[in-house]
This record gives structure tokens, C-alpha cells and sequence, in this order.
């Protein structure tokens, strides 16, 4: 077990390490750089530009070194815990991300319980009750989720979420909370504002996990040893709960490999929307600013964040199903 | 084989217990094309024995009744696109102050009783200071007939074909806003159906990007094997496990502003493209490990066929229609990915028009509250994704040969 963890912690390595070199890619592409546009959006105001103070920044953070070079100070940095320094906000990145992180790791996770509570019982009733009305309700509804586009839910949902529950429109928490530190009563306020975000998101996860769920269920539904277990007289109830449950619930830990990148995705876009005080709309921002550490730190932050979802799904598979563990003991 | 019913096969009386069986030999003539029992059975009957690949395929499609809807409401979607200038009352420069936010007319048959076909009531505006909102009211006296086929502003057919017809015109000197109009007082359905040009092909272009990627990528892998399946095989990995909307916005943001409008396009399907491969591919390479092992393409190999021709000629066609199947799921997709990048301010830009900047516009909370019309080109956007997953799902059920 322990050597199985090793190994699939090991592999982690050079997918980060790709991951890296295609973030860094991104982020440089665009032409030019943000001093650039800062120096030209200060010239265009008619306003003295810092010229020092710049040529210092550049030199500090290696702007003028050749490309591989600039990739090796930003990675060993990332790996001594400093992701760089965000010239928008003057400050390194650290701390404008902050919070931020947290809570960004809360709503997907958060999303991902509902995603599982909600898709599970759904694709467990459509596969016992295939082709009955509730199935064919229950898969349109899903299907509904999946095309309403996620950004238009988060609008209708915040103006009946104000209009009838009264919430406050937009962010994580009451606006009286915003740079506060953590207490009690904003914990509160967190929970009570986090059901929408939530709901918005994972609908598009609900639907696609609940499908396959039942196309898994259906499948082992089919086999020989169920109709055994019926003939014999076991209870429906039994006969499902007995094996194919269990079968159907291994992939459905697999499962959060392909609906984690899908959640996170949701998250952003909807948090965007919403101003959450998740790493959305900063990510937006730096993007569009050319502030390349902060978007580089976000990128990386979010591909970590799936990559080490996928590792501990790995984990938790290989507890539930031998076959993957002697797989790996093989190899 | 069984018999015809008017000929009874009765093989006598059963044999004594104890005693040996007769013989039976069945009269009827042996029919070695005649129909087996079973769904292949029932595909033979419908066209005499021998049935294409593509004609199992129709005829295992139709059944999937959701899944027929589905896809002749695409391909009237799609023929839309062709006329779009004749079926739009407006043009798409059109605009009109004194219009600004009206809502939907409804169209009527019965003007005081009696009929008159369908015509709209003009509209007449106040200004409500309170809520600083354009008050539209019915005027019950201004009848507006709706014209047909009638001869309105001149356009040219996809930028080509001059003309003036139009397939719905207001009245003359009167205005007709079946869906209401927006801060311009432009014609949402006009914008609606203008839109879909962009909307529709930037989804079926996107997927044409990633089904070429994926073939071309998948088939050398799946062929090759060695270190480019290995590379291959990781890269993947990595592009699957990085959230594709924050990749999407890292790209688009690479898009200069200075481009022109079809550039920016161009550039957008082109991502939505790039990043969708890697399922096609993925799909490709296991199809071609299985298929390579397989007698005919060792056949073809000691023919002296080389690997390029064994590709295209033995085994693309063996899973094609499965491959197009799949490629039909992702569409749906990217007409989404497109929305949410335009939305995001990251995406197409005005001039253009597509839902997603119909969408766009969309955004405010008070837009919801106060002119909820604006909401409309959500209909096509869900209609379209909807008929997509149908259409793809009964095509994906069709074009696999366990089924």
C-alpha cells in the first residue's frame, strides 16, 4: 500500500514539471510585458514614469535573461515557497492571494460533497428504474443543468437569491466581513452565502457524474451473477446494495479525476461572476494585465490543486478496489 | 428456418417410450438468404439481406426517436444560417431611438371583434422618473398589420447576393419587436438569428480543429507506438488535468486587441479547438492497438502497403463513424466555451455578434429585473446544447456495432 502511494506520488513529479513549462509558455506568450503597458498607460496619462525603480524590478526579477533562465528562477523560487511578485498590486504574491486560497479550496470541495450527495442517489435510482418516467426526468433535468450556461444560472440565481431569501448580492460573505479577520460570526455569514456558488457549479458535475454513474450501474446490472442473486430470492434491494453498488462506487471515486478540472473551471467563471473572494477574478485580472507571476501562480495553484484531487481519488481507489493496488505493487 | 403456417410440420405421434425416434426431414425448400431470427434479423428484412454500414447505421438512428427530432432541428438550424438576411425582420446595424428596452408585442388576430390577421399594436412610450425605466403601453387605436414577404430594407445574402425581401416586415412607418429590443433599440430576434451564423460554426469549426488534431496525433501514436505514444500519452495527462477555463482565458488573453473582428474569431476556434483533442486522440490510439493486431492489416502489410495507406484505407474506415459520433458530443461544448470566454470579456468582441455577446449584454442584475427579455437568446443557446447531446448520443448508439 504505502509502496503504491510512493509510486503514484513519485509520477506527480513530471506532470508538475510539464504543467510548469506549459503555464510558463502561456504566460509569456503575449508580446511584450507588463512594464510595457505600465510605462505607456503612464505616458498616456502624462505622468512621470519611475523609470529607476522599474529598470530595478526588471533587473531583480530577471526580465532581460533568456527565456529557459527566467523559467528556472521562477520554478526554484516556487520550490523555496516564493511565487514571485505581482506588480499590480505591489506586493508580493503571496500575500495578495492570501485568503483567497483557502476559500477556493473550500468551495470546490464543498461542491464536490454535493456533486457526489446529489449525483449518487440519481444515478442509482435511473439505473434501478431505467426507461421509467422518473429516469427520463431526472436525465432532461440533468441534461438542463448541463446546457444553461453556468454564468447565466449565477445571475438568475443571485437575483432570486436576493429577491426572495434576501441575501446580499454577490460575494463569499456580508460585505461587513470583507478583510476582517476569521471569527465566528463570519463563518456564519460564509455558510449561509456559500449554497449559491455552489449550486451553480455543481449542476453541470451533477448531471455528467449521474449519467455515467448509471451507464456503470446498468452494466453490471446486466450481468449473470444478478440474475443468480434474483433467482435466488434475494430482495432488489439487497441484490443491487450486495455487488454491483459496490463495483459502481469505485468508479465513482475514479471519477473525481475527470469531474475535478470540470468543477474548477465552474468555480472560476462563476466566482467571476459572482465576486467571490476566490481566486477568480484575480486570475482574470492578472491575466488581462499582463501581471505574469500572479496569473503563473494562479494557473500553477489550480493545476496543483487538480492534480493532488486526482492523487488522493488514486488513494482512495486503491483502498476500496485490490486490483489497482497489486497493480502497482507489480509495477 | 420455420415454416409457413398453412403447412403444418408435424413429425406423427410421439414414439413409444422405449422405442427409437422416427426420422423427420422438413418438406420445405432450404432458403440460405432468408432472415435470421433477432435484431440482425429485423435489419435484413428492411433491405433484403445485405444492409451498408451507413444504412445499419440510419436505421439503428431512427429509432432513437429524441435523437431524430434532435437532429432535424439542427439541420434547420443550421439552414437558417444560409438566409438568415430573409428570415430577419432587421438588419444587424439596424437600430432605433425611439425603441430603446421596448418590450415583446404581442401579436394579435381580432381587432375590436373582427378579424384583421396578425398584426401588433404601436407602442407608446412614458418615462417612469421614479425607477428611471421606459414605460411602453399598448396604444389600442394603431394597428399594425404584419407584412409578408415584403420588400424592406436591402441587404446582401451573406455579404454576396443583393436583395430587399424580407419573410416578416412591420407595418409601414410602424415597428415590429417580436422577442422586444435592447439599449439601442435593436430587434433582439433579428440579433437572435444573426448571432447563430457565429454561434453555430464556431462550434462545428472548433471540433473540425480538435477532430483533425486528434486523428493526426492519435493515428501516429496508435500506429507507432514507442516514444511517441509514451510522450503522447503523458501530454494528455498534463492537458486533462489542467482546468480548461482558466487555460482558455490564459490563451485568449494572448489574442492582441489590435486584431480585426475575423482574426479574433479565427483565434478563438482555434483554442476552443486546440485544448479538445486530447479525448479524440485518446480514442484514435486505442481504436488503431486493437485494429493493428488484426489479420487484414497484416495482409495489407505483407502486401508491401505502406503504414500511411494502411491507415487511411484499412483502418480509419473501421471506426469513423464511431469517431464522428463522439466528435458530435463535444460541439455543445465549445458553443458553451465560446459563451463563457465572450462573456468574460476575453472572447469575441463587437462587431461581431454572437450569443455569447448577446449574452453579454445581458449581464446586469437590473436587466433581469427590469427587462428580462433581454434573456431570450438563452433559448437557442439551451436548445442547440440539448439537441447536440441527443443528437450525439443516438449517433454514438448507432455507430456501435455490439448494440
Amino acid at each position: 500500500m504505502l509502496r503504491y502511494i510512493l509510486a503514484r506520488i513519485a509520477m506527480m513529479v513530471p506532470t508538475l514539471f510539464v504543467i510548469s513549462v506549459l503555464v510558463f509558455t502561456i504566460i509569456q506568450l503575449p508580446p511584450g510585458d507588463y512594464f510595457e503597458s505600465y510605462v505607456q498607460e503612464l505616458q498616456m496619462l502624462g505622468e512621470p514614469a519611475d523609470l529607476q525603480e522599474i529598470a530595478l524590478l526588471k533587473e531583480h526579477y530577471h526580465f532581460d535573461d533568456p527565456m529557459p533562465l527566467q523559467y528556472l528562477h521562477w520554478v526554484t523560487g516556487m520550490l523555496h515557497g516564493d511565487f514571485g511578485y505581482s506588480f499590480e498590486y505591489r506586493m508580493p504574491v503571496r500575500e495578495v492571494v492570501g485568503d483567497r486560497l483557502w476559500l477556493t479550496i473550500m468551495v470546490s470541495t464543498v461542491t464536490i460533497v454535493f456533486t457526489w450527495l446529489l449525483a449518487f442517489p440519481i444515478g442509482v435510482y435511473s439505473a434501478t428504474h431505467q426507461y421509467s418516467w422518473g429516469d427520463y426526468g431526472l436525465t432532461l433535468l440533468g441534461l438542463i443543468g448541463l446546457a444553461i450556461p453556468n454564468f447565466m444560472l449565477a445571475i438568475i440565481l443571485m437575483y432570486f437569491a436576493n429577491v426572495w431569501f434576501g441575501l446580499s448580492i454577490g460575494h463569499l460573505m456580508d460585505v461587513k466581513y470583507l478583510n476582517q479577520p476569521m471569527s465566528w460570526d463570519k463563518l456564519h455569514s460564509i455558510l449561509a452565502h456559500l449554497w449559491i456558488p455552489v449550486v451553480i457549479i455543481g449542476t453541470a458535475g451533477t448531471a455528467g457524474m449521474a449519467r455515467r454513474l448509471r451507464a456503470n450501474l446498468l452494466d453490471e446490472l446486466g450481468k449473470q451473477y444478478v440474475t443468480t442473486a434474483r433467482a435466488k430470492g434475494l430482495s432488489p434491494g439487497r441484490v443491487v446494495a450486495k455487488y454491483p453498488l459496490r463495483l459502481a462506487l469505485n468508479f465513482f471515486v475514479a471519477d473525481i479525476g475527470s469531474v475535478l478540472p470540470q468543477i474548477i473551471s465552474g468555480a472560476e467563471i462563476t466566482a467571476i461572476i459572482l465576486s467571490l473572494e476566490t481566486t477568480g477574478p484575480m486570475l482574470i485580472r492578472a491575466l488581462q494585465c499582463q501581471d505574469m507571476y500572479l496569473a503563473g501562480s494562479f494557473l500553477m495553484f489550480l493545476a496543483f490543486l487538480t492534480v493532488i484531487g486526482v492523487l488522493v481519488s488514486d488513494i482512495a481507489l486503491s483502498l476500496l478496489d485490490p486490483r489497482v493496488r497489486l497493480q502497482g505493487r507489480r509495477g | 428456418m420455420t415454416a409457413p403456417t398453412d403447412t403444418p410440420m408435424q413429425p406423427g405421434p410421439l414414439p413409444a417410450p422405449g422405442a427409437a425416434p422416427g426420422h423427420f426431414v422438413s418438406p420445405d425448400p432450404f432458403d440460405p438468404e432468408a432472415e435470421a431470427p433477432g435484431l440482425a434479423g429485423s435489419l435484413g428484412t428492411a433491405v433484403g439481406g445485405q444492409a451498408s454500414q451507413l444504412r445499419i447505421m440510419w436505421i439503428k438512428f431512427r429509432r432513437h426517436r429524441l435523437a431524430l427530432i434532435s437532429a432535424v432541428f439542427l439541420i434547420v438550424m443550421y439552414a437558417t444560417l444560409l438566409i438568415t438576411e430573409f428570415l430577419a425582420p432587421y438588419r444587424l446595424e439596424d437600430h432605433d431611438y425611439t425603441a430603446i428596452y421596448a418590450p415583446p408585442q404581442q401579436v394579435h388576430l381580432f381587432h375590436d371583434g373582427s378579424f384583421v390577421g396578425p398584426f401588433v399594436y404601436g407602442q407608446s412610450v412614458t418615462l417612469d422618473m421614479v425607477r428611471l425605466k421606459r414605460v411602453y403601453a399598448d396604444d389600442r387605436s394603431d394597428v399594425q398589420k404584419i407584412r409578408f414577404f415584403c420588400h424592406g430594407a436591402p441587404y446582401r445574402m451573406l455579404g454576396l447576393i443583393p436583395g430587399d425581401l424580407h419573410l416578416l416586415c412591420p407595418a409601414e412607418g410602424g415597428r415590429f419587436n417580436l422577442l422586444g429590443t435592447d439599449r439601442l433599440g435593436r430587434d433582439i430576434l433579428s440579433r437572435i438569428l444573426y448571432a447563430a451564423r457565429v454561434s453555430l460554426t464556431i462550434g462545428l469549426l472548433g471540433t473540425f480543429v480538435a477532430f483533425s488534431l486528434g486523428i493526426l496525433i492519435g493515428g501516429i501514436a496508435g500506429y507507432r507506438g514507442g516514444w511517441f505514444d509514451v510522450a503522447m500519452q503523458r501530454t494528455i495527462e498534463v492537458i486533462q488535468s489542467i482546468p480548461s477555463i482558466p487555460l482558455w482565458m490564459a490563451l485568449a488573453a494572448i489574442i492582441p486587441l489590435t486584431w480585426s473582428p475575423i482574426f479574433v474569431y479565427l483565434g478563438i476556434t482555434v483554442i476552443l479547438g486546440m485544448l479538445d483533442w486530447t479525448g479524440q486522440a485518446r480514442a484514435v490510439r486505442s481504436k488503431l492497438f486493437s485494429l493493428r493486431e488484426e489479420d487484414y492489416v497484416l495482409a495489407a502489410e505483407l502486401m508491401g502497403a505502406r503504414p500511411r495507406r494502411i491507415i487511411w484505407r484499412h483502418l480509419l474506415p473501421g471506426f469513423m463513424s464511431h469517431l464522428i459520433a463522439s466528435a458530435s458530443l463535444s460541439v455543445p461544448g465549445m458553443i458553451l466555451g465560446e459563451t463563457a470566454l465572450t462573456f468574460l470579456g476575453l472572447g469575441l468582441r463587437p462587431p461581431i455578434t454572437s450569443w455569447g455577446i448577446l449574452l453579454t449584454e445581458a449581464r446586469g442584475i437590473n436587466i433581469i429585473a427590469l427587462y428580462p427579455w433581454l434573456l431570450w437568446p438563452m433559448v437557442p443557446v439551451v436548445l442547440v446544447i440539448l439537441a447536440f447531446n441527443f443528437f450525439g448520443d443516438g449517433l454514438r448508439d448507432a455507430a456501435d456495432p455490439l448494440r
